[in-house]
C-alpha cells in the first residue's frame, strides 16, 4: 500500500509512571528521564539524536525551552522547536518531527513533554481575550468549557448521563490492566460515577481526568533507521490537524470538533477507512470528548456513540475496536500536556505487540488523536506496522 | 430569590476583565448599562470580543454599536467547584453561551431563580456589581 503522509517511523518509547503529587522534582529531570528510556528503547546513544521538539513549561521555563532543555540534556540539535496545541502536541510533535526529517534538516528527532505535580503550582500569567472575557464571570479552566460542550451535545442528541459515563467506567476497566495507571486496581462502574459529585454540570467528577505528574517521550526517525532497531517500526502512514478556536465561546460548532477533519485527513492519507483500523488510542480528557470523536471519525452518526460502543462490545482488549487499552487519561492519569502523548505511546506498544496483559489481537494499524483547550486544537495520526 | 441570595455578587473576591486599551471601551460602557459590539464597516459583520481591525475580512473598518441586548442561550453549565475559589460563596451558579441577536457569541454568568435554565431560553442584558465592578451579566427575559 502506498501512504502519502511522510516516510518516517516511531523507533524508540518512553513512559514514567504518573504520580499524583512531586515534591520539589523539577521538569528538566523527568523529560531527561524519560527520553533516556526512549533511546535505550530505540537501541540509540545520544549523539544520534539531532532533532529536539518540546511542549510549554509554564512557569518554569516560558522562553527559549528547546535550548534550555537542549543544554540539560547536552544536545546540540539542528532542528527544534516547541510544540504547543495543549493534548494534541505530543500527536503534532510526531509529524512535525517525520516532516523535518522529510526536509532534510534531520535524522532522528526526540518528541518529549512532561511535568511535575509540586505543591505550588504557578497560576496562569495570561493576559488574552479567554482571561479578559471568560475569567469574570466565572469560567475559569476546562471544566466548565467542556460541561458547556456536553451539556449541548446531550440537549442535540438527546443522550443520557449513563451513556457517558459507560466511557469512564470503560477506560477504569482498561485501567486494571495497566500497572503503571493511577487507578490500577481501583474500579469504578456507571453506577460509581453517576454517584460521584456534580462538578460542572453535567461533568461528573469520576467522568474528569485525574491531573497526574509524568513523562511521555517518542524517538521519530527514517524507516530505514527504524527498522534496524531492536523493535518492529511503527510507521507514520498520515497525518492531520486542525485549530478552530481557544475560547469556547468562540467555537464554531458545540457538538462536533477539528478533530473531524483531521482524522478524515489522517485516514485519507493512510489510504484506510476507520473501520478498518485496529486500535483506537482516543483522546479522553472527559467523557464527552470520547463520544464526540467517536461520532467524528464516523464510526457512527452523531448521537449514537453509546448504541456503537455497545455493539463494538465496549472498549476493551477483545472489543471489536479496542479503545484506549492503557485506560486513557480517565483510567491511566493525566500527566498534563503528555497525556496526549500518552496515547501514540500505547499505540506504538500495541502495534508491536507488546502491550503486556492487554495485547489486541492482531493489531497492525492505530488512529490516535490529540485535542488541546477547548476542543479547538486536533491533530490525528495513522501509525502502521512497518514491514 | 437567586440562588445567590445568601451571598451578593458584589462581595466576591474575584479576578476582574484585564482590560486594555481598545477594551476599556467595552466595559466601560458596560458598566453604564450598555452593551457594545463591533460592526464592520466593509464585510457588515458583527464582531465580539473587540479588536482593532476585522477578524472576518482584515479591513480596518471595525466601529462601536450599542446590541439589542437580547440572545438566546447556546449552552449552560451549573459549576459547583469553581476554577477560582473565589467564587465558592455564590456555588453553585450558572455560566452560559450567549448567542447574541446580532450574531456573535459571548461567555456570560447566568442569572435565574433556583438556576432554572434551558438551552434555547431567551435571555436579556443584565449589567451586575459582581465583586465591585459593573459587568454584562445575562438573566432570562
Amino acid at each position: 500500500m502506498k501512504h502519502l503522509g511522510p516516510r518516517c517511523a516511531i523507533s524508540g518509547i518512553g513512559e514514567l509512571k504518573p504520580y499524583r503529587r512531586t515534591e520539589g522534582v523539577n521538569t528538566m529531570d523527568l523529560l531527561l528521564r524519560v527520553s533516556s528510556e526512549a533511546a535505550t528503547d530505540a537501541g540509540i546513544s545520544p549523539d544520534q539524536i539531532d532533532g529536539l521538539l518540546v511542549g510549554p513549561q509554564v512557569g518554569e521555563t516560558p522562553q527559549h525551552v528547546p535550548a534550555t532543555v537542549a543544554e540539560y540534556f547536552g544536545m546540540r540539535p539542528t532542528m527544534s522547536n516547541v510544540v504547543d496545541l495543549g493534548g494534541a502536541s505530543g500527536p503534532g510533535m510526531v509529524w512535525r518531527a517525520a516532516a523535518a526529517i522529510a526536509a532534510g534538516q534531520c535524522e532522528t528527532v526526540l518528541c518529549v513533554i512532561g511535568n511535575h505535580r509540586n505543591p505550588e503550582a504557578p497560576r496562569s500569567p495570561n493576559r488574552n481575550p479567554a482571561r479578559e472575557f471568560d475569567t469574570p464571570f466565572g469560567a475559569s479552566g476546562a471544566n466548565t468549557s467542556y460541561a458547556l460542550l456536553m451539556q449541548a451535545h446531550m440537549d442535540r442528541f438527546g443522550c443520557a448521563p449513563e451513556e457517558y459515563a459507560q466511557i469512564a467506567a470503560g477506560a477504569r476497566a482498561n485501567a486494571q490492566l495497566n500497572p503503571m495507571a493511577i487507578f490500577h486496581g481501583n474500579l469504578a462502574d456507571v453506577d460509581d460515577i453517576l454517584a460521584s459529585p456534580i462538578i460542572a454540570s453535567p461533568l461528573h467528577l469520576l467522568e474528569i481526568v485525574m491531573p497526574v505528574a509524568g513523562a511521555e517521550a517518542v524517538i521519530v526517525t527514517s524507516v530505514e533507521n527504524a527498522a534496524r532497531g531492536p523493535h518492529r517500526a511503527v510507521e507514520l502512514w498520515g497525518a492531520g490537524e486542525k485549530i478552530t478556536h481557544r475560547a469556547v465561546s468562540q467555537s464554531p460548532d458545540l457538538t462536533s470538533g477539528p478533530l473531524k477533519p483531521a482524522m478524515a485527513r489522517a485516514l485519507a492519507q493512510a489510504g484506510l477507512s476507520v473501520q478498518e483500523v485496529d486500535f483506537l488510542s482516543f483522546y479522553d480528557c472527559y467523557t464527552i470528548m470520547v463520544a464526540i470523536t467517536i461520532e467524528d471519525a464516523g464510526l457512527c452518526a452523531p448521537g449514537q456513540f453509546s448504541k456503537w460502543l455497545h455493539g463494538n462490545g465496549g472498549m476493551g482488549p477483545n472489543a471489536r475496536q479496542p479503545i484506549n487499552t492503557h485506560g486513557g487519561q480517565l483510567g491511566f492519569g493525566q500527566p498534563d500536556l503528555a497525556g496526549g502523548m500518552a496515547h501514540v505511546v500505547e499505540a506504538v506498544r500495541q502495534i508491536r505487540g507488546e502491550a503486556e496483559g492487554r495485547q489486541v489481537p492482531n493489531c497492525k494499524t492505530s488512529l490516535v488523536t490529540g485535542n488541546g483547550a477547548t476542543m479547538s486544537e486536533a491533530v490525528a495520526l495513522v501509525l502502521g506496522a512497518g514491514a | 430569590m437567586t440562588t445567590q441570595s445568601d451571598f451578593n455578587l458584589s462581595e466576591l473576591k474575584v479576578p476582574g476583565p484585564t482590560r486594555n486599551a481598545l477594551t476599556e471601551q467595552f466595559w466601560t460602557a458596560a458598566a453604564q448599562g450598555k452593551l457594545l459590539i463591533q460592526q464592520c464597516g466593509s464585510c457588515s459583520k458583527a464582531v465580539f470580543y473587540p479588536r482593532a481591525i476585522c477578524p472576518h475580512c482584515w479591513q480596518d473598518a471595525l466601529s462601536w454599536r450599542e446590541a439589542s441586548g437580547h440572545g438566546r442561550l447556546k449552552s449552560f453549565s451549573e459549576i459547583w467547584k469553581p476554577g477560582h475559589p473565589g467564587w465558592l460563596p455564590v456555588s453553585p451558579y450558572l455560566v452560559g453561551l450567549v448567542e447574541l441577536e446580532e450574531g456573535p457569541t459571548m461567555l456570560s454568568h447566568i442569572l435565574a431563580e433556583n438556576n432554572a435554565v434551558k438551552i434555547r431560553d431567551a435571555l436579556v442584558f443584565a449589567p451586575t456589581d459582581v465583586g465591585g465592578r459593573v459587568l454584562p451579566l445575562f438573566k432570562k427575559s
